[in-house]
């Protein structure tokens, strides 16, 4: 099958394409939270140690995935935008910061809710912690940093920029619970050992993750449609779907 | 309900109420905000370019443009 990737390179056809794919993606969330809801409250048994309070696991861990995974892919697309000059990699990327920052806050506000029963203390200066304040800066920097110059172009490369020097991060949070002695525990799920909880529960969270993540590309593709006629109100084929009828 | 007794044993979480339900709740106010706001912005920018029906009709009729 000969798919011209090339085609979709252009804003004009990315517009419409993603136009067709959000409702997909968006659908396909809604019934995997609805699931994924389902078996957090009534399927996943309570934990004998946390008792009902681990439930927070459900929303904490795909958040705190998101935030890491998400920072990837926008300096991913940053970095192709940077490389190539394409316009439509660093309109994704700007695209995808606020859904990162979102869930990066979300992962720290989970989080603090968890640790004040568990911890007793919703925030100490660990490792793991701080490293994921940073991310939740990285992203809200990135944000201004854009907004702050007029020429969009100049803009998208400020930003990737910044954005590739602060992929450092990701490693460091990601490794925070080996290299530091932190009060955050390590890692549940892991890519080289089987997992350390009840199936149930890995279950129910592996489906909210992907839930989270087909989310994130709907919403991704909103915002990316709504930047891209911000951008290109001025040319052809904009005044062309204004005069179609 | 497999694990809930009742409605309120449900709400009370085992004394984790507060910490179960602020985290569930402030996780899809955000997730409907973002939705809300992102939708806001579409609008706005098509009512500026005063394509709202075209574009939709143009959606509808499911035309290439390039």
């Amino acid at each position: 099958m000969a798919i011209n990737w090339f085609k979709y390179s252009s804003p004009a056809s990315f517009y419409s394409l993603a136009g067709k794919l959000i409702p997909i993606f968006s659908v396909i969330a809604f019934i995997l939270f609805a699931v994924g809801l389902y078996i957090s409250f009534f399927v996943a048994p309570t934990d004998f140690q946390q008792s009902e309070a681990y439930r927070i696991i459900f929303i904490h861990v795909p958040a705190a995935w998101m935030s890491m995974f998400l920072y990837l892919v926008m300096a991913g697309w940053a970095a192709i935008g940077l490389a190539f000059n394409t316009r439509l990699s660093s309109m994704i990327a700007t695209a995808i910061a606020p859904t990162g920052a979102m869930f990066t806050f979300l992962a720290l506000w989970t989080g603090a809710l968890w640790g004040k029963p568990m911890w007793g203390t919703w925030w100490v200066w660990d490792a793991r912690l701080t490293s994921e304040l940073i991310l939740l800066f990285l992203y809200i920097g990135f944000m201004a940093l854009q907004a702050a110059i007029d020429d969009p172009r100049r803009a998208d490369k400020a930003g990737a920029v910044l954005a590739l020097v602060g992929v450092v991060n990701i490693p460091i949070i990601y490794f925070s619970v080996k290299w530091w002695n932190t009060l955050h525990q390590g890692a549940t799920v892991s890519l080289t050992q089987s997992p350390k909880m009840a199936t149930t529960m890995l279950t129910g969270m592996l489906i909210m993750s992907i839930a989270c993540w087909m989310y994130s590309i709907a919403l991704v593709l909103i915002r990316t449609r709504s930047i891209i006629l911000e951008r290109e109100r001025h040319t052809m084929w904009v005044s062309e779907l204004q005069r179609a009828t | 309900m497999m694990n809930w007794a009742s409605w309120s044993d449900f709400f009370a979480m085992g004394g984790y109420g507060f910490y179960v339900w602020g985290s569930f709740l402030v996780f899809f106010i955000c997730i409907v905000g973002e939705v809300v706001l992102v939708f806001n912005r579409r609008r706005t920018l098509l009512k500026q370019l005063s394509l709202i029906h075209k574009v939709t009709q143009h959606e509808q009729n499911n035309e290439t443009t390039t």
